[in-house]
């Protein structure tokens, strides 16, 4: 409990600790805490930044959205259009092509008709003559009808 | 422990004798140096006090030193960040409480707070254990907490007792600092009669600012000495009590992990707060 030189060493100890503290501890601690206080500092700006251009990168992404919907629906209107006009052409075109086949089976037809026509006109005919030739062969007189045989043989 | 030993009804008495005992060395009436037959004797040295300071004044130094010199604002290491909370806890009571501009006050209170804590840590290590090994190895006195010792506590407050001084002195001037002594609690009137009255004032507030300035050192030291004297002080009295001493031992550990940090700041708070009383200009 004596009060003797401890207190002066301790005291010269203690400066020289302090002196030291102040010149090579506390400058480079308190730099580094500061600089990266700063950084931090930056860093939230930063934040902050991106943040807000993210904001107005997202309002632009929306603006190009709504447009290309826009464009979108549009092309759709003009598709469903060009749909509406192909269909329509489609069934002209098919009908004009059924009234062609039609009139071409008619034709056909026709042709059909009178070709069948000729050969039974001509059948009949022959039927006719040959009736005829039959008739004749049993009526005929050469002698009295000869005149007319003649006749149509002239006029065949 | 001593009183198992058994050396008698004394023994108690001295087991705590023997360990407030500091080991001495001065130089005697004869000229020849003496190990601990100093009582009295201003020119002694505490040898074990110094030297426990020094080296934990040394562990705070070389370690703070080795982070500060390794430190960087990217990447933080884990001793980096433990020496960072420290600084800006120190740093943060300064700049609460100190409103000038100085250079020196950051640092010192750091010194303080951090060799101060080191020194009261001390008294957790069992209080047998250094002074043992130090008997084993023929040392006979072995006082390991240095802010037990009241020349270590004083040493510090009487450093911080002239940067007050200089403190008041360099933003106040030599002329302020008198006055502030002279004329401070009851201003003297220097016109009409109560000029009669003014020596007679000035006297009495001299004495009173006096008392003051002086008491701000002395409480500093004596608040510190005191807590840790009386903790060592109850630390050997429960070493004493033989197996009963380990979880009294320990509750009593526990309470002084506290103490020790709290003087520790208080110490460092109060002179910061000293310093920044010296240097306000009122």
């Amino acid at each position: 409990m004596d009060i003797n030189m401890t207190l002066i060493g301790q005291t010269i100890a203690m400066i020289i600790f302090v002196w030291f503290c102040m010149k090579f501890i506390w400058p480079p601690i308190l730099n580094a805490i500061e600089e990266r206080q700063k950084q931090i500092e930056e860093g939230l700006a930063a934040a902050d930044k991106g943040q807000q251009s993210l904001v107005r990168a997202a309002a632009e992404a929306d603006e190009v959205v709504a447009e290309a919907r826009k464009q979108a629906t549009g092309i759709l209107a003009q598709a469903h259009a060009r749909a509406n006009e192909i269909v329509a052409d489609g069934k002209s075109d098919g009908v004009k092509e059924r009234e062609r086949q039609l009139s071409a089976a008619k034709a056909e037809i026709e042709q059909e008709a009178n070709r069948a026509r000729e050969e039974l006109r001509g059948q009949v005919s022959a039927i006719a003559i040959a009736s005829a030739e039959k008739i004749l062969m049993r009526e005929i007189d050469s002698k009295a009808h000869d005149d007319i045989l003649g006749k149509l043989a002239q006029e065949l | 422990m001593a009183a198992e030993s058994g050396h008698g009804p004394l023994t108690s008495d001295a087991y705590i004798q023997h360990h407030l005992q500091n080991l001495q060395v001065c130089k005697a009436e004869s000229g020849e140096w003496v190990w601990n037959h100093c009582s009295g004797n201003f020119w002694a040295v505490n040898v074990d006090s110094m030297f426990w300071s020094v080296l934990l004044g040394l562990i705070f130094v070389l370690m703070f030193r080795g982070t500060a010199k390794k430190t960087s604002a990217d990447k933080p290491g884990r001793m980096q960040a433990f020496v960072e909370i420290v600084v800006e806890l120190v740093n943060g009571s300064v700049k609460d409480t100190f409103h000038g501009k100085s250079r020196l006050i950051a640092p010192l209170a750091l010194t303080i707070f951090v060799w101060v804590f080191l020194m009261n840590l001390m008294d957790l290590v069992p209080v047998d254990w250094i002074p043992m090994a130090a008997g084993a190895a023929g040392v006979p006195f072995m006082k390991v907490v240095p802010t037990t010792d009241v020349n270590v506590t004083f040493g510090m407050s009487i450093a911080v007792f002239f940067l007050i001084i200089f403190y008041t002195i360099r933003n106040k001037g030599v002329i302020g600092f008198i006055k502030e002594l002279t004329l401070h609690p009851i201003a003297p009137s220097f016109k009409g009669p109560a000029i009669i009255a003014a020596p007679l004032i000035i006297a009495f507030n001299f004495i009173l600012e006096s008392v003051s300035l002086l008491a701000k050192p002395l409480s500093l030291s004596l608040r510190l000495f005191g807590n840790m004297f009386a903790g060592e002080l109850i630390f050997i009295l429960i070493a004493l009590l033989g197996i009963w001493q380990l979880p009294l031992h320990f509750g009593w550990a526990v309470f002084h992990v506290l103490i020790v940090t709290l003087q520790a700041f208080i110490f460092m708070m109060l002179t910061i707060v000293y310093l920044s009383l010296a240097s306000e200009s009122h």
